[in-house]
């Protein structure tokens, strides 16, 4: 397997463009989540040209909307929510500077040329492995949108939080690459 | 002989069994996962996969969730027709277990009141989708699940032609699972429903979600189809988390049901490895 990778929040553009497809990483630091609504929000506010809760650069969002956190853990289950549904709002988001994503699932063209210009990347959290992440998130706190609920903008203080480089800066997609290796039918 | 059940008695029997479908993943399910882990020859498979039977070993040790998307309720019921159910309204006891799951058990709350106007959440997680079924006898017996969307999103039903055959049918079957990739977070146990109507292939392709993994159809026709899909699921090659591997699906569980001489409906249910779900009789 390969090594694994320790990396520290915010992320650089040089440590970003240092991420290769494939790599085990594990992230601590600050990150912060938005799911669907919080991005439609953000998006309106570039659009009117207004300022952002939140700095982008250098930043790291997570798409997941937590499960309320029982008695005596900092979080709920908090597995990532599939990423496409983000990929409409994420190219003005990467111009402003964001520089890590972390969720699951495909991205767009779009979204992965927006990357390729500004330096960014997109790592994928395990999919239903929403208990085991929990435990490597140590705070959250609400920033923007309490409204929303599980959906609202959250900082989260991670440690060791395990993802893996599903799409570098480069524009090299795991999630094509991987299942090319292992497959043996022809294609439909 | 007629028989009462208390609704009260339905309400606890449906929040107990949400709660245990949320923690505690299935022994099927944990068997065929450790298996899996036997069989991938990818080493990001291999990791993701014990990543996975890690986090179904901590939500049951410290009873949270296994998912954060605690999913949208689905129950089957088969109520005996000779009980009676009083105290109480049968669907208001249903959704109020559903309430008292969700909001004392640290679930996520998930389903918005109206699906195109407003969105707005219930804050509960109420109303569970409710199939209601009658059979001999005097007990009832209820099926829960906690059905995740990141995998519902990706099923897909069509009517086929009847010439289409079994042909029609797996490349159906193929293509959803291809066109679905990572996002239902593989490995995947994949229902699939045929004959009947529209709406029956759907409830077939749910219905057979709940059967346990290594228990083959009991027509031998149809067994060799979910042998044969499974097989074919797997040489896609997406492997766990839709990183590449060996492993896609942990099972692939088909229910066939009388139709139209007109007709083949196919419907694809996709499941992910978080299958939850729990049953009891009362
Ligand atoms: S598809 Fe299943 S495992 Fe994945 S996030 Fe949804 S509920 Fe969880």
């Amino acid at each position: 397997m390969d090594k694994t990778k320790r990396i520290q929040t915010p992320l650089t553009v040089q440590q970003a463009v240092g991420l290769k497809v494939g790599d085990n990483v594990l992230i601590s630091g600050v990150i912060y989540t938005a799911r669907d609504a919080a991005h439609r929000r953000l998006a309106e506010l570039l659009k009117e040209g207004k300022p952002l809760p939140i700095e982008l650069e250098d930043q790291v969002l997570y798409y997941v909307g937590p499960a309320p956190a029982p008695p005596g853990h900092a979080c709920g289950a908090a597995g990532p929510t599939t990423s496409t549904r983000m990929d409409i709002y994420t190219p003005p988001l990467i111009e402003k500077g964001l520089r890590g994503m972390i969720g699951k699932g495909l991205r767009s063209q779009a979204v992965i040329e927006a990357m390729k210009k500004h330096g960014a990347v997109y790592f994928a959290a395990t999919g239903g492995a929403a208990a085991l992440i929990s435990k490597s998130i140590k705070k959250v706190e609400v920033v923007a949108y309490e409204d929303l609920g599980t959906e609202a903008i959250h900082r989260m203080y991670v440690e060791d939080f395990p993802c893996i480089v599903v799409i570098d800066s480069y524009g090299n997609n795991l999630y094509e690459s991987g299942p090319q290796r292992y497959r043996t039918c022809k294609t439909l | 002989m007629i028989r009462e059940i208390k609704a009260e008695k339905i309400k606890d029997t449906v929040k107990r069994l949400l709660l245990q479908a949320n923690y505690e993943i299935g022994t099927d399910v944990l068997r065929e996962l450790g298996l899996s882990l036997k069989r991938e020859e990818s080493a990001t498979g291999k990791s993701v996969l014990q990543q996975i039977i890690d986090n179904h070993r901590i939500a049951r040790q410290d009873r949270i969730a296994m998912c954060q998307d605690t999913g949208m309720v689905v129950l089957f019921v088969s109520l005996g027709q000779e009980a009676i159910i009083t105290g109480g309204d049968f669907t208001e006891a249903v959704n109020q277990g559903v309430k008292e799951a969700y909001t004392e058990g640290y679930l996520r709350k998930s389903v918005v009141e109206d699906p195109l106007f407003g969105r707005k959440n219930t804050g509960d997680n109420t109303p569970a989708v409710i199939h209601l079924e009658l059979v001999p006898g005097d007990r009832i017996k209820i099926q829960v699940m906690a059905k995740g969307f990141g995998s519902e999103n990706m099923s897909r039903g069509k009517m086929l032609l009847p010439s289409a055959g079994v042909q029609g049918v797996t490349d159906f079957v193929i293509e959803t699972v291809q066109k679905a990739g990572p996002n239902p977070c593989p490995p995947l146990v994949i229902g699939v429903g045929i004959g009947g109507t529209l709406d029956m292939a759907a409830r077939l392709a749910k219905i057979s979600l709940l059967r346990e993994i290594g228990c083959p159809n009991g027509d031998i026709h149809y067994a060799a189809l979910e042998k044969e899909l499974k097989e074919r699921v797997n040489e896609l090659g997406i492997g766990p988390a839709g990183l590449g591997g060996r492993i896609t699906a942990l099972a692939v569980n088909v229910e066939y049901y009388p139709t139209h001489i007109a007709g083949l409906p196919v419907v694809v249910n996709i499941n992910c490895h978080a299958a939850r779900h729990a049953a009891a009789e009362i």
